[in-house]
């Protein structure tokens, strides 16, 4: 019932008093409703939400589970008992356009210790909590993140009085929900490392595999992404040893030949080594290969 | 007719007999029958004291959502004779539900008076159709009826109810 609705009881009773029926009316009770002061916060992901490098956005429903308009103070807690990792909280942001994705630039950012727009009675609202990474985390590690919402008119044991603070002037009371409630929404680490694994096959001029002058040194570098993120931007690069001279068109990627120009394909090579740019290798994706041939002089 | 006329002397002889103001206020208030009704209300609030917990019945000006609230109406037959056919109809305000305490002295009606009685026996449209048995929130009107009432006898009714 909305605060500072007004209840009236009125009775009324019809009787017989032996020539004929008459009525008579109650006086009339009145009581008003005061404002109740509750709220319920919830996690909305329903599975842990993955960072890599950059931010990740936390979705939590925050209702005002009271009978009156109410904003609330919001505050997010990292460090959470159990947590591997400590996310660093970067903010807290309204989902203004309600659409359940967090649009950088479109939604609103709470500034620090701000309270939450009005919320009318019922109402919910939905937050993102902004978390990015600290250095030196282990892939696949969970954590969460805690947000906590307050009734900004105040909150505390059941049964408090904040006289005259409700809507339209009613005392504001506070809830079974003591007006505060906190949930736990978490993230999963999800960083991918690069491994390269180098390798090297000789054929000599006299037919064999020994290192003599004019062996034809043929190196293989494995690149294989492991961990459940992806890399971006990978490059691999690798000299020409000292005493060994590269064999120009000789730079091969998976198999396919690559130019040795700096051009549009992927790889470059001279004199000093070669160079190639694998990208962005996503998690699970096959291991990429890159040969060339060097001369021992 | 003549029988109300004739009370009406009656009472304003008594009260030439007492005191001039009571003869004032019979005089001002002509059409009060031999009957009063007075309402009351109070909240049921559960008290803790030393791990025991006990229901109290206080006073409240104001009341907040989910607060039990009990309703009384005190009738009297201050008139000299009996009083029959005596129906207390009751309006539930509609930010109310009734709690059903299983005392049940009175009928209800789900449908703004049209039909009456025991909360058990009737039903409300389910909004799909069909119809399911009335609950205490669907409750519109509460009834009682006292066949009669003695002169000088008085009594009470009362009903429980939740705020919305």
């Amino acid at each position: 019932m909305p605060a500072g609705t007004v209840i009236e009881n009125v009775a009324t009773a019809s009787y017989s008093n032996g020539s004929g029926t008459a009525s008579v009316q109650s006086n009339k009770v009145s009581l008003r409703v005061d404002e109740l002061l509750d709220v319920a916060v919830a996690g909305l992901a329903s599975a842990p939400v993955p960072i890599a490098a950059g931010t990740a956005a936390l979705p939590y429903a925050v209702t005002n589970s009271g009978n009156g308009p109410e904003a609330f103070a919001l505050t997010a807690e990292a460090a959470v008992a159990g947590n591997p990792f400590t996310p660093t909280v970067q903010g807290i942001v309204v989902d203004s356009n309600d659409n359940g994705t967090y649009d950088p630039g479109v939604d609103t950012p709470l500034a620090p210790g701000a309270a939450t727009p009005a919320l009318a009675a019922d109402a919910a609202a939905r937050v993102f909590v902004l978390v990015g990474l600290p250095a030196g985390v282990a892939d696949a590690a969970t954590s969460q993140v805690r947000l906590t919402a307050a009734a900004v008119t105040g909150a505390g044991t059941p049964g408090t009085a904040f006289a005259g603070r409700g809507e339209g002037g009613v005392d504001a009371v506070v809830g079974a929900t003591t007006a505060r409630s906190a949930a736990l929404a978490a993230v999963i680490t999800r960083i991918g490392a690069v491994s390269l694994t180098k390798s090297a096959a000789i054929v000599d001029p006299l037919g064999g595999t020994r290192p003599l002058p004019g062996a034809l040194v043929t190196y293989s570098l494995v690149a294989r992404i492991v961990g459940s993120g992806s890399a971006e931007g990978v490059v691999v690069s690798d000299g020409v040893p000292t005493g060994t001279t590269y064999q120009p068109g000789t730079m091969k990627l998976d198999g396919a030949a690559l130019t040795d120009a700096a051009d549009s394909d992927a790889g470059s090579a001279g004199t000093a080594g070669i160079s190639v740019a694998l990208g962005t290798l996503l998690s699970g994706s096959a291991d990429r290969t890159i040969t060339f041939t060097v001369k021992i002089n | 007719m003549i029988r109300q006329t004739l009370l009406a002397t009656a009472a304003a002889l008594a009260a030439f007999t007492a005191l001039p103001a009571a003869a004032t206020q019979a005089v001002a208030e002509p059409a009060a029958g031999p009957v009063s009704l007075s309402g009351d209300v109070k909240v049921d609030r559960t008290v803790t004291e030393n791990g025991q917990t006990r229901h109290v019945l206080v006073q409240p000006d104001k009341v907040v959502p989910g607060e039990r609230l009990v309703f009384t109406t005190s009738y009297r037959n201050s008139g000299t004779r009996p009083i029959q056919n005596f129906v207390v109809t009751n309006p539930l305000p509609p930010a109310v539900a009734l709690a059903e305490t299983g005392s049940g002295d009175y009928l209800v009606s789900v449908d703004g008076g049209a039909h009456w009685g025991p909360l058990a026996s009737l039903t409300v449209a389910d909004g799909k159709g069909g119809s399911r048995p009335a609950t205490g929130a669907d409750v519109t009107h509460l009834r009682w009826t006292i066949p009669q009432i003695a002169p000088g006898a008085s009594g009470t009714v009362e009903y429980h109810a939740t705020v919305r």
